[in-house]
């Protein structure tokens, strides 16, 4: 918080009528369900509690209840916006229990549903985003439309790829279960080669708007020590200055094979995770057009194809696998006691982490910029509440 | 007394023209938009949609009024009256045609501009009046906004007044045989745009929408309002913004002059107005909106004062040219 919001806060504006306002569980822009209690002194918010727990369905519970064979599908529901990466998660998390092996072609696979997924949810995030700042009656209506536009392409892919447009069960243990089906890599140039095209489309209607411009920079500033003590992660830190992505310090399905850059900004304000977004659009493209071109020969799967619910069985013992998801690193927790289900399962949400550092940023902003602030972080519910 | 009896009728053709104008331009609004938005927009109504506004107005009129518990009922229901008044009654004194309007006042432009400032009573009634925390910062925001943005679409519609040097709206189209407004050399372009601009904002349309601002106070001063409350506030906004677009036709465009005979006249009118709602819609599906203390400073310190340059401006050349003689 800097020291102006701070002023703001401790002397007020001279009167101390202060209004209590509830922002959620259901509003236009609480993103699922989320509640925040605001507290305002005029438009200026001086306090935000943050509820949260609406969306709670026991998922690590339910983790323990069913098999390994089962649970990747239900895995995807954790961040149903980026189903795939929450998917890899709890696989590599298995897969590295059992140490189980996965065949490179499985693993370039897992790289460009990741990526692919990663282009899908940063649309879904610019579109709602530019909603929340523009109004569904405005100009964000309209990046929204086209944003939901491209995303379908995208959604059109991994339909041909696994049948669902939403959540997917394209994961198993050692290694994926549906191969590339014929004409597929030919039609994901094409989409990508699209997509890539509207990008620009995106940021000359974005940037070259002042109006935009007025409502992103400087507002929502996280700067590098907060972002680094309450450990925000994904595109929130990056945007921050830290150059932190799991994909490079912790490489993951032969991810240290491929090319890419991981974009920082410095000034950590909602332009500057914007700019991370959309630089991170353009690396995902870089990445799926690499994993493409040198898709190696082989099998799909260490294992054999799924017979019966009870057949993968993984030894004593525990690991902890994290991948970089669209919101940032998610991470699983898998204790296994020799059965074919876990003894226990911790999920780690990007979401929700990222979500703790609202009441550190948004104090001393208006009533406008919350909703601004809360699109740049971009949060899942599914995720927060698990 | 037939003149009266004419006038009432006058009126009571005018409201309807209106109504039913205002019913067809969310028409307009909703193909443009989507359009923009790579949509199709209304389709399955009538033909291409075209029954669509009918439907809407059946279904609002068939909703249930609800009226909050806690709402402050006589304020509360007064409140969309009291908005749709001035709104609807801006179209009193314009000129559709030469001498095709209820009454062509000699200080039609004042009265315009009197009037419509006058829909922020009923916009603050609705908001207080609600008694809901959404809606009382809208209408918190609204008197900021209105009062801020008056001023400067005074300003601005205060131009053309000096140039033809009249107040009567057929004078100020006359005034405009030789050349339209929106062609005179400089301040004629600067003054439409500035003109265009606090329309925009008078109007509370996006990127000004702060007091509807659905992603925030999810309606605004409107939240609790249903079925036919909330047709008449959807109404008087709409009529307002209607009323606007014929007011900058008719400043800037030259109103009804156009090529071919006298009775196009108001087909050319009807046309530039709607090119000038268009253009306010244009910016309405392409902008984000921007924040209360940003709308503010864009009024007090950058329109406000260009606008009043601007007229100061205007008087000095029309005093230079020899002409500024105030009937």
């Amino acid at each position: 918080m800097d020291t102006e919001a701070r002023q703001v806060i401790e002397l007020g504006y001279g009167g101390n009528e202060r209004l209590t306002m509830n922002m959620g569980p259901q509003h236009p822009s609480a993103h699922g369900v989320f509640r925040a209690i605001l507290t305002l002194e005029g438009e200026t918010v001086v306090a935000v509690e943050a509820v949260i727990g609406y969306l709670h369905r026991c998922h690590e519970k339910l983790g323990e209840t069913l098999t390994y064979v089962q649970y990747p599908s239900i895995a995807s529901k954790t961040d149903y916006v980026a189903a795939m990466t929450a998917e890899l998660a709890y696989v590599a998390a298995v897969e590295k229990v059992g140490k189980i092996e996965v065949p490179r072609r499985a693993q370039y696979l897992r790289v460009i549903a990741a990526e692919l997924q990663r282009i899908a949810s940063h649309c879904l995030w610019l579109g709602t985003w530019c909603l929340d700042m523009g109004g569904a009656l405005g100009g964000g209506a309209t990046v929204f439309l086209y944003c939901i536009r491209e995303r379908e392409l995208i959604l059109d892919l991994f339909e041909m790829l696994t049948g669902a447009r939403l959540l997917y069960g394209f994961h198993q243990i050692g290694g994926v279960r549906y191969d590339v089906p014929a004409g597929w890599d030919r039609k994901v140039r094409e989409t990508i080669d699209f997509v890539e095209k509207r990008l620009d489309e995106y940021e000359a209607m974005l940037e070259g708007n002042a109006f935009f411009l007025v409502r992103t920079q400087g507002v929502g500033v996280i700067s590098r020590a907060l972002a680094q003590d309450v450990g925000v992660c994904g595109p929130l830190i990056r945007g921050s200055g830290v150059d932190y992505d799991v994909r490079r310090a912790e490489p993951y399905s032969s991810y240290q094979e491929f090319d890419f850059k991981i974009p920082v900004e410095t000034a950590g304000d909602c332009y500057a995770r914007y700019r991370v977004r959309m630089a991170e659009f353009r690396e995902s493209i870089k990445i799926v057009r690499q994993a493409l071109g040198g898709l190696p020969e082989g099998p799909i799967s260490s294992r054999p194809g799924v017979k019966s619910v009870g057949q993968v069985r993984v030894a004593k013992g525990d690991g902890y696998a994290r991948v970089e998801g669209a919101r940032g690193e998610i991470g699983a927790y898998v204790v296994a006691d020799g059965g074919p289900k876990p003894y226990r399962l911790k999920w780690r949400g990007a979401s929700f982490s990222n979500l703790s550092i609202l009441p550190h940023i948004i104090p001393g902003h208006k009533v406008a910029d919350v909703v601004a602030i809360m699109g740049s972080v971009d949060p899942v519910f599914g995720e927060v509440d698990r | 007394m037939p003149a009266l009896v004419w006038t009432a009728l006058a009126g009571f053709v005018v409201l309807n023209v209106v109504i039913g104008m205002v019913t067809y331009v969310t028409l307009l609004e909703r193909k443009f938009a989507a359009r923009m938005q790579s949509r199709i927009g209304p389709y399955y109504v009538g033909p291409h949609g075209l029954l669509q506004p009918i439907a809407d107005a059946i279904k609002l009129m068939l909703k249930e009024d609800v009226v909050p518990d806690a709402a402050d009922r006589w304020v509360y229901n007064l409140a969309p009256i009291a908005f749709l008044i001035p709104c609807v009654l801006i179209f009193a004194t314009i000129p559709f045609a030469p001498g095709l309007g209820v009454a062509d006042l000699n200080i039609g432009v004042l009265f315009f501009l009197a009037v419509s400032s006058l829909e922020i009573v009923g916009l603050f009634m609705g908001g207080w009046g609600s008694n809901n925390k959404y809606a009382l910062l809208s209408a918190m925001r609204a008197v900021n906004q209105i009062i801020s943005y008056d001023l400067p679409f005074v300003f601005a519609a205060l131009i053309p007044v000096v140039l033809a040097g009249s107040l009567q709206m057929s004078a100020i189209v006359a005034a405009q045989a030789g050349l339209w407004y929106v062609a005179y050399p400089v301040i004629g372009q600067l003054a439409f745009l500035a003109f265009l601009v606090a329309a925009v904002a008078a109007e509370n349309r996006v990127p000004f929408d702060i007091l509807e601002a659905e992603s925030e106070l999810v309606a605004g001063f409107r939240v609790e309002y249903s079925g036919m409350k909330f047709a008449l506030i959807q109404f008087g906004e709409y009529a307002h913004m209607i009323g606007t677009s014929f007011l900058g036709a008719l400043l800037f465009l030259g109103g009804w002059l156009g090529p071919g005979p006298v009775w196009l006249g108001a087909l050319w009118f009807l046309l530039k107005a709607m090119a000038i709602f268009l253009v306010i819609t244009w910016v309405r599906w392409s902008f984000v909106r921007i924040r209360v203390d940003q709308i503010l400073a864009i009024s007090w310190k950058l329109l406000l004062p260009f606008t009043l340059v601007l007229l100061l401006a205007t008087a000095f050349v029309v005093a230079w040219r020899g002409g500024g003689v105030v009937s």
